[in-house]
């Protein structure tokens, strides 16, 4: 499968806040992700790592505070369409087989042969043989899977994962933590929340910890990001 | 068109889930079918009566049974979060609404014009020789109460008690649509039947202008 | 100048307004004293579409700029236009019984009203039912846009419909045509109701203000 040429795209979060009402979500965080990074968030539930990749995709929009996408060179580049997002959901439809959803948001997004690409990817996270079967017939572990396909679908610059080993199978854990040094090496950039360490935390490059909306640390450096990825649950 | 080529790919993945389960078109056909029976009770529904009373009371079944069908319009969306992955997806967020709003309307149109032999037969009017006409206001009408429909069933999704805050939304709104859509009906079930030009005018002009509205707010409405 | 000033000077207007409707303006021929009450109807009404036309310009403000004040402003003048909605709909009636020998009559201004309170009565409803600030403002305001585009449809279609049906013969519009003195005591009344207005929505616009400064401590403490 030859990739399509893209622009390898950092993030950079400058004064990001996010208020729900009064209560705050996110303060003042400001972060400067470079191209190719793999960076884990880590940090209790309702500190703000969901928010955070939310903004990121542009489904939240934040409070305060500027988000863009710079190259390789810091020049500011148009990476709309070129983001992957993995949430905590599946956002896929449970009423459609497998195929039908990759099929469908391969459309929207414009896809070249959308038929190719949806084949392409349900072979990579080895749901070939149930291509034809709702997906409400599937396990946690597969829906994840197709969860993970769908975002993958666009070859994203910049991938967002939530949490993403959540529901699978020690399988599925080695295919993604595979996956995701596949687009490490490939130079794409990546930003996930953890959940205590495992295989897919191991990738990181550098690790982030957010409490009560702001980063309280954030390393690159191996015994640390062990620190903090492991004090996630803390 | 991008808007376009989205609309009908969006609007493909409506209808298919709908057919597949057809959950909305068979409970909406038997609300309305109640609904009927039950009006019927409540005046002798001879043909003199029912030429008054029938065309207002089939539009009150239609305007009720709309604000229960399109209630889980947008709540089915957000049960995996599949809303956010539309928003990621399409280039206009207003393909959205018109892929939704056009499946309602064809659920809506669908199901009025499976009633209306009922109707007819349950209230003794004539309806064969205006039944195209009949379906042209059915349409304009449908489409007057999808637009404003599909909007406030986002709107509702977000609140509490949203089985009872999207009819209450939405019915006042639709006061406009009820009107003209009796008049014309009463106008074609008449001894002389007549195709009122002027409410079906109307209509299309309501059409037009939350058609409108939607496209400029739309994108605000899928905010979360 | 402190509210309770102003308060002070309204109520002093409205009492001379008061004095100059029942006697500086002349008794009208046909109706006779109960046309007084008119004074109060029409500006009631006047006022009340003022409040509502702020509450569609702080709609429209608050999508665009997502400023907590346009939202404050909103709730405000949607909850004062009901009061004075309120106001019109309780002497509507009083003045429609002695002269028409009915309570209601489904005459175009005054079933506007009617709607119209229906559907700003919706908005408040929403409000209450979303409890995340900016969420409730963003899609009370989204459906505020809705209903207030819905207005002019209304009128016009309840307009069209009541002119085939027989009604009783309402005064000619107001304005036209009316004895100088009556046209005084209509203008000061308005602008003093106008008054009331602006004061009641400055005052429940420095209350939300104040719940809004209130919710933050609370929230602030609840941190700490």
């Amino acid at each position: 499968m030859t990739a399509p040429p893209f622009t390898p795209t950092g993030i950079r979060f400058a004064n990001i806040e996010k208020r729900f009402g009064s209560l705050y979500a996110l303060r003042r965080v400001s972060l400067e992700v470079r191209p190719g990074e793999l960076v884990a968030f880590a940090g209790r539930n309702g500190s703000g790592k969901t928010t955070l990749l939310r903004i990121a995709a542009r489904l939240v929009r934040a409070s305060s505070g500027s988000l863009s996408f710079p190259g390789p060179s810091g020049e500011t580049t148009d990476s709309a369409s070129r983001t992957g997002f993995v949430a905590h959901a599946t956002m896929v439809y449970d009423e459609l087989t497998a195929e039908e959803n990759l099929l469908l948001f391969a459309r929207l997004q414009g896809i070249g042969d959308p038929g190719a690409r949806a084949g392409a990817l349900l072979g990579e996270v080895e749901l070939s043989e149930r291509r034809k079967s709702l997906v409400r017939t599937f396990s946690r572990g597969m829906r994840q899977r197709v969860a993970i396909a769908r975002a993958l679908l666009n070859e994203p610059a910049v991938l967002l994962l939530d949490e993403p080993a959540t529901g699978l199978d020690p399988q599925g854990i080695t295919w993604l933590a595979h996956t995701l040094s596949r687009m490490r090496v490939e130079g794409r950039t990546v930003l996930m929340s953890v959940h205590g360490e495992s295989a897919i935390s191991a990738l990181a490059t550098r690790a982030v910890r957010l409490d009560a909306g702001s980063v309280v640390a954030d390393t690159m450096a191996g015994s640390d990001m062990r620190a903090i990825l492991s004090f996630a649950n803390a | 068109m991008a808007v376009l080529a989205d609309t009908t790919v969006l609007l493909g993945k409506e209808l298919r889930t709908e057919f597949r389960s057809r959950e909305l078109l068979t409970t909406t056909v038997v609300f309305i079918l109640v609904v009927v029976v039950l009006f019927s009770f409540t005046f002798d529904p001879s043909a003199g009566e029912s030429r008054r009373f029938g065309p207002g009371l089939l539009w009150l079944s239609f305007l009720f049974a709309a604000s229960l069908m399109l209630q889980p319009c947008f709540l089915r969306e957000q049960n995996n979060d599949t809303l956010s992955a539309l928003r990621l997806s399409v280039r206009d967020p207003f393909s959205i609404f018109l892929a939704k709003l056009s499946a309602n309307t064809l659920f809506l149109l669908l199901t009025e014009v499976l009633m209306l032999p009922v109707f007819a037969i349950l209230y003794n009017v004539h309806i064969l020789g205006v039944f195209l006409q009949l379906v042209l206001v059915l349409f304009l009408g449908s489409l007057g109460v999808a637009i404003p429909g599909t909007a406030f069933s986002a709107i509702s999704a977000q609140a509490r008690m949203r089985e009872l805050m999207l009819p209450l939304l939405l019915l006042p709104l639709l006061t406009p649509v009820l009107i003209a859509s009796t008049e014309a009906t009463r106008a074609l079930l008449d001894a002389n039947p007549v195709l009122r030009a002027d409410w079906l005018g109307f209509l299309a002009g309501f059409d037009v202008v939350f058609l409108t509205a939607l496209w400029l707010f739309g994108e605000y409405l899928l905010e979360e | 100048m402190k509210s309770s000033f102003k308060a002070a000077i309204l109520f002093v207007l409205i009492a001379v307004t008061g004095y100059l409707a029942f006697y500086y303006a002349p008794i009208e021929r046909s109706m006779g004293v109960i046309q007084k009450i008119f004074y109060l109807h029409i500006s009631c009404a006047f006022s009340a579409f003022v409040a509502f036309g702020t509450c569609f310009y702080a709609n429209l403000r608050y999508v665009f700029t997502r400023e907590a004040k346009s939202d404050w402003l909103g709730v405000s003048a949607a909850e004062v236009g009901l009061a004075f909605i309120t106001v019109v709909l309780v002497t509507g009636p009083i003045w429609a019984h002695p002269v028409w020998g009915i309570w209601w009559t489904w005459d175009a201004r005054l079933t506007l009203t009617f709607v119209l309170g229906l559907l700003y009565l919706s908005y408040l409803l929403l409000r209450s039912m979303i409890e995340e600030p900016d969420k409730r403002a963003l899609f009370s305001a989204l459906f505020g846009i809705f209903a207030f585009l819905d207005v002019p449809l209304v009128y016009f279609s309840i307009r069209w419909w009541r002119t085939q049906h027989p009604q009783p013969v309402i005064l000619g519009g107001p304005g036209s045509g009316l004895e100088p003195r009556m046209r005084v005591s209509y203008l000061l009344m308005w602008g003093a109701l106008t008054g009331v207005l602006i004061l009641l929505v400055s005052a429940r616009y420095r209350l939300e203000a104040l719940r809004a400064s209130v919710e933050d401590l609370r929230r602030e403490a609840e941190v700490r």
